[in-house]
């Protein structure tokens, strides 16, 4: 019932790792073609390739663990979910219902543990509830505000001697669930005024538009007002990086020109986004003569953090059509000597400080210039998925994503460990696509026995290794605040990642100096069909920045490690 | 500020460590809890006492409402409504003091629903603050045991909360 189900909601590939509470639906699943199983080598790899499916398409995402370890190993990835709003089912086998709360053998109580990471969970009580749970699940993951849900399955529910009326359901209905399908029109219309009255208006952008959508929309309705534009970690691609209007990302690492404007505005219009504290620094200090209209489709988020003006309940998507309409057809459009004056001081704070890094400083590469040859060698057209640490933020500001869903990285949790198989959940849906792993060889480690499963799977994606030999993140903060007493941030005994590429079957390529990436890296993209590791040796000692002083504003950053706002 | 809220939920396995669950991880407080099915056997209704500026409870009755098992969620502080809780109270009860805790419990209107050659154990019925107040007025020292029911409120007026 369970394979069928997943059969009839059109699931493709589902993402897993068998044992003993799953063996009947292992066994399901070998009788069957349509469903597809990829075998991973570690749970969590499973839960962070279904979810990247769902960045890259917006659709549920579906892992299937075993009870106990295999569905501990999978809470990393449900929280990794959770905390950037994805889609995704996990379905966890659980021990025979007779044996629950008996410390069973692989027993844990998967609905406590996942109970604060999860959009919902459910446990199945009856073998012929099984399509409907299923069928809720993808219901409940998919509409609103995204997010992962937990289906637990005692074995005893998949006996396969024991057979039930099967029937999909097509739709459900929760009387306790209504996600919103339209934003309050008398606000929309409120806001609209509003924001054509500004004089020096941003447009701060989320994941929630990625997730919503809304990309076209809201690209179309900043080209229409002409303001600038800057996006979340999350919402990076909503708007097209290379366009003039784009000020890039904002926040902890964000660009000058975004946080400058952001703290400089009399007008915000947040879609999506959530005010997150890696956005707004200090709260009290943050962007003081802003007025602000604030789009979400999850009316928690509005004023958690940042009191809204105008707060707008409602999906990105549906809410932007009706302003778009309001404002092509409003008498009063912006005042644009205002806006010309903004522009100007907003190009001019993009003189003094925008993107730039040094290259004399250091012998070795710069990790800032890997990423922008990878921008290149692939015409900014590749999926990025990304693991954490610095070169995360060099991805971040540098790579100029021209279209949603190519930036694939964990921005609320931060897990180290997500690219690889992130990667590999694109790939796989995309065989054409060129995908990317930027990673360091921190996050590398944390699931590099994934290879293995590229290698049965034939995965070929590429693996940019950004090798600081430190955790270089870590380091950055000990520089700037521990005087640099580098506390296990020093990777002694890396191992040879050529030799390691090579003994999963793939190909490895050592990169030292810049005067080879170029080269290299196209190298490394024409091989379509093999795995390519790119170890490439850059400056242990760059930092991050912009970066903003803790507790200060959004404009107060340091900008080099001596200079600062 | 002290905020009574009500909740309609699904009588389902685990909805209310959901509910509790929300207060612990994003650090709310509960003063009270009650909860009950109600005359319709698939909901229960729960009453939480918390306190915390408007913004906390603004961030809570969103987060309730969020959760999936529950149906409907108010704040009966917004308006006018009737608060009750039950308390059972026992007391050392022997020479002069038993006379005037009987007295006290006649003032506060409370039955004495069980009794011993030594002891009394009232029954008292009203607001929270009342029921500190009873407390209070019988003094620390006769008192052995105290259990309160937590608050139960309900809309005055034609108000209702149901589906
Ligand atoms: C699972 C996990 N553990 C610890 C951390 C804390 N952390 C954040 S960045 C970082 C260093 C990452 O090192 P590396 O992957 O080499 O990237 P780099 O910063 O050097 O580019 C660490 C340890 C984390 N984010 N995730
Ligand atoms: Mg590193």
């Amino acid at each position: 019932m369970v394979v069928r189900a997943l059969r009839d909601e059109g699931v493709k590939y589902i993402y897993g790792y068998p044992g003993g509470a799953l063996l009947h639906v292992y066994d399901a699943i070998f009788q069957q073609e349509e469903v597809q199983h990829i075998l991973v080598r570690h749970e969590q790899a499973a839960t962070h390739m279904a979810d990247a499916y769902a960045r890259a398409t917006g659709k549920a995402g579906v892992a299937l663990v075993t009870s106990g370890p295999g569905a501990t190993n999978a809470v990393t990835g449900i929280a990794t979910a959770y905390m950037d709003s994805i889609p995704m089912v996990v379905i966890t086998g659980q021990v025979m219902s007779h044996l629950v709360g008996e410390d069973a053998f692989q027993e844990t109580d998967m609905m406590g543990i996942s109970r604060p990471i999860v959009k919902h969970n459910f446990s199945v009580s009856r073998p012929e509830d099984i399509p409907a749970v299923i069928k809720k699940a993808f219901h409940i993951a998919q509409t609103g505000r995204p997010g992962p849900v937990v289906v637990d399955i005692p074995k005893d529910m998949t006996t396969p001697t024991e057979r039930f009326e099967y029937e999909y359901p097509k739709s459900v209905k929760l009387r306790s669930y209504n996600p919103i399908s339209r934003g309050h029109s008398g606000q929309i219309k409120k806001a609209t005024d509003l924001l054509l009255a500004a004089k020096r208006p941003v447009i701060y952008v989320g994941g929630g538009v990625i997730m919503g959508n809304a990309s076209n929309e809201i690209t179309e309705l900043s080209r229409l007002l002409n303001y600038p534009v800057t996006c979340t970690l999350m919402g990076l691609g909503a708007y097209p990086g290379t366009d003039r209007q784009s000020l890039g990302m904002l926040g902890m690492h964000g660009s000058y020109e975004a946080n400058m404007a952001m703290h400089h505005s009399d007008l915000i219009l947040a879609v999506g986004a959530r005010f997150d504290d890696r956005v707004t620094n200090g709260v009290d200090k943050f962007c003081p003569t802003a007025k602000i209209i604030h789009i979400d489709i999850d009316p928690a988020s509005i004023s958690k953090t940042i009191k809204a003006d105008i707060p707008i309940v409602g999906p990105a998507q549906s809410v932007l059509t009706e302003m778009l309409e309001l404002v092509a057809s409003a008498k009063k459009q912006p005042d644009e000597a205002a806006l010309k004056a903004w522009w100007e001081q907003i190009d001019e704070w993009r003189a003094r400080h925008g993107g730039r890094y040094r290259t004399d400083d250091s012998e070795l590469m710069k990790p800032q210039q890997v990423i922008e040859m990878l921008s290149k060698v692939t015409n900014g057209d590749a999926y990025v998925c990304s693991d954490v640490g610095q070169h995360q933020m060099f991805a971040a500001q540098y790579y100029k994503f021209n279209k949603p869903n190519r930036w694939i990285n964990s921005g609320g949790l931060g897990t180290m460990g997500f690219g690889l198989p992130a990667a590999m959940g694109v790939k796989l849906n995309f065989p054409d696509a060129d995908v990317a792993c930027v990673t360091g060889e921190g996050s590398i480690q944390m699931n590099i026995q994934e290879l293995s499963t590229c290698k049965q799977y034939d995965l070929p994606v590429k693996i940019i290794n950004l090798n600081n030999q430190s955790l270089g993140m870590v380091r950055q903060w000990q520089d700037m605040n521990y005087e640099s007493r580098h506390s296990h941030s020093y990777m002694k005994s890396l191992p040879d990642f050529i030799k390691l590429a090579e003994s999963y079957g793939h190909v490895g390529m050592k990169v030292e100096k810049y005067e080879d990436l170029e080269a290299a890296m196209r190298e490394a993209f024409a091989l379509k069909d093999r795995l390519v590791f790119m170890d490439i040796y850059v400056d242990p000692f760059e930092h991050v920045y912009p970066m903003q002083v803790a507790r200060g504003s959004m404009r107060d950053m340091w900008l080099n490690k001596t200079e600062r706002t | 500020m002290r905020h009574i809220i009500s909740v309609l939920l699904e009588n389902e396995p685990g909805a209310l460590s959901r509910v509790v669950g929300l207060f612990s991880q994003r650090n709310y407080n509960i003063e009270s809890l009650t909860v009950a099915p109600t005359d319709d056997a698939t909901l229960s209704r729960l009453t939480v006492t918390t306190i915390g500026d408007d913004r906390v409870i603004e961030q809570i009755t969103k987060h309730l409402n969020k959760l999936i098992d529950v149906v409907k969620v108010v704040d009966l502080t917004e308006g006018d409504h009737i608060e009750r809780e039950l308390m059972m109270i026992k007391l050392k009860a022997s020479g002069a003091a038993r006379a005037e805790i009987k007295r006290t419990a006649d003032i506060f209107r409370g039955q004495i629903i069980d009794v011993t050659p030594n002891t009394y154990t009232v029954q008292l019925i009203g607001a929270s603050d009342k029921l500190d107040a009873f407390i209070s007025a019988l003094g620390a020292a006769n008192i052995m045991e105290v259990v309160r029911s937590g608050v139960s409120g309900i809309a005055r007026g034609e108000k209702t909360l149901s589906l």
